[in-house]
């Protein structure tokens, strides 16, 4: 049997925990705003830059970058991209959830964010390169990540690259995908990071010039298009970690407040029910004495 | 067919620039590139400079960093990491950032440092061009 003064600490530690709570919904809050303005904004970005990608390698003719290679997959690596801290409700177990599909015999990873080494590291996957990314994701991250992974497909030791990480679409909904990085090629499975599907190249125009010459410009467009990539899901998962992180604290917030009103209610019934007690056992003794 | 362009230049962060316009010339790696109307498809790759657009007969000049240019029909579509109108410039914070950029020149850097130290100076070079024409 809770006496109120049980209630009354638990009560008191309730409200400290909402406290934290709160102040750390606060700090995602804020982080959140500019985390998410950074990811739409890159939207337009990221689909012309993928528009570009598929004109230029469906049109350039008979000039084939080893990046394009296809080759027949007996070893692929996979980019893992988390976030660095936890309580951000689901973010992480959805995302490791697709990166348990794939085989860790045959499966090197790469991550960015110390969750996501920690969980390919603990699973005892193949983690063959850690990296870190800031808040906000910096250029030079994404393009030493990209260049990891360029390697790795360049020099045969996998023969296809693949990205998981999680897609912002907003701030109640995330979402863990997996996507094709190398080699470079139409994005299959499912959209790039805020491009519609939809928006293949346009087949309709039939010659296209390439100046200074085909190769060139495909070479550069296929090194910047990889960093670039790298670089936008990166913003996306700091706007899906932020976002994450600030509802499951307003959620936890909520819980706790809940339950310090429930704990309320019921300390206010036990005291009520003390004094009544008290009264009738003071009108009893009078009664008994007179 | 119209006799304008639709020009539309973006950016990591934004879509800097959206409009129809008569004439864009823009710094191809192989010179300057004037477009007009009906240009035959192109994609180009594009250099730190400067961009000319001739809107309702005046011309207006962005600072540009490198990038890739697309042309289609009436579209012309720049893709780069920087794209400034020229009065959006800070001329003095431009500078600075153009000596830094040269003083971290002189030291001992590794060849991709380097890369990134000259696109650096190529940007704030092309943003001071920019300015200081206006500004004549």
């Amino acid at each position: 049997m809770l006496t109120t003064h049980d209630i009354r600490r638990r009560i008191r530690s309730i409200s400290g925990t909402a406290q934290i709570t709160r102040a750390m919904q606060m700090v995602a809050a804020s982080k959140m705003r500019k985390a998410q303005q950074a990811a739409i904004e890159s939207r337009p970005f990221a689909h012309l830059l993928y528009r570009m990608q598929r004109l230029a390698t469906t049109r350039a003719g008979s000039y084939h970058d080893p990046l394009l290679e296809v080759r027949e997959v007996r070893r692929r690596a996979v980019i893992v991209i988390g976030a660095d801290k936890g309580l951000c409700g689901a973010l992480h177990s959805n995302l490791f959830r697709v990166v348990a599909q794939y085989d860790p015999q045959s499966t090197l990873f790469l991550t960015a964010g110390r969750r996501a080494a920690q969980f390919v590291a603990r699973s005892g996957r193949q983690l063959a390169a850690e990296f870190s990314y800031g808040d906000p994701p910096r250029f030079p991250e994404a393009r030493a990540m990209a260049a990891g992974a360029r390697e790795l497909f360049l020099n045969g030791e996998v023969d296809q690259v693949q990205v998981v990480a999680t897609r912002f679409v907003n701030t109640l909904t995330q979402q863990a995908v997996a996507l094709e990085f190398l080699p470079i090629g139409e994005i299959t499975g499912l959209p790039t990071v805020g491009v519609p599907a939809e928006e293949a190249a346009g087949g309709e125009h039939a010659e296209m010039l390439f100046e200074p010459n085909a190769a060139g410009l495909l070479g550069y467009l296929l090194s910047r298009y990889l960093n670039i990539f790298v670089y936008l899901v990166m913003l996306n998962a700091r706007a899906s970690e932020h976002s994450a992180r600030m509802v499951s604290m307003k959620n936890a917030t909520d819980n706790a407040e809940d339950l310090i009103k429930e704990l309320t209610l019921e300390y206010n019934k036990l005291r009520q029910g003390n004094i009544t007690k008290e009264l009738l056992d003071i009108a009893g003794g009078q009664a008994e004495s007179t | 067919m119209s006799n304008t362009l639709r020009l539309e230049i973006v950016t990591p962060d934004a879509v800097a620039y959206s409009a129809d316009v008569e004439m864009v010339t823009l710094p191809g790696v192989a010179g300057q590139l004037g477009i007009l109307p009906r240009h035959v498809p192109m994609m180009t790759q594009m250099v730190p400079g400067e961009v000319i657009v001739r809107k309702d007969g005046q011309d207006q000049f962005l600072a540009v960093g490198e990038g890739l240019v697309e042309i289609r029909g009436d579209r012309v579509e720049i893709l780069t990491d920087m794209a400034l109108e020229a009065d959006k410039i800070d001329e003095a914070q431009v500078e600075e950032a153009r000596q830094r950029a040269a003083a971290r020149l002189q030291e001992k850097l590794s060849s991709e440092e380097v890369a990134s130290v000259n696109a650096a100076l190529a940007r704030s070079l092309a943003q001071l061009r920019v300015r200081r024409r206006r500004s004549k």
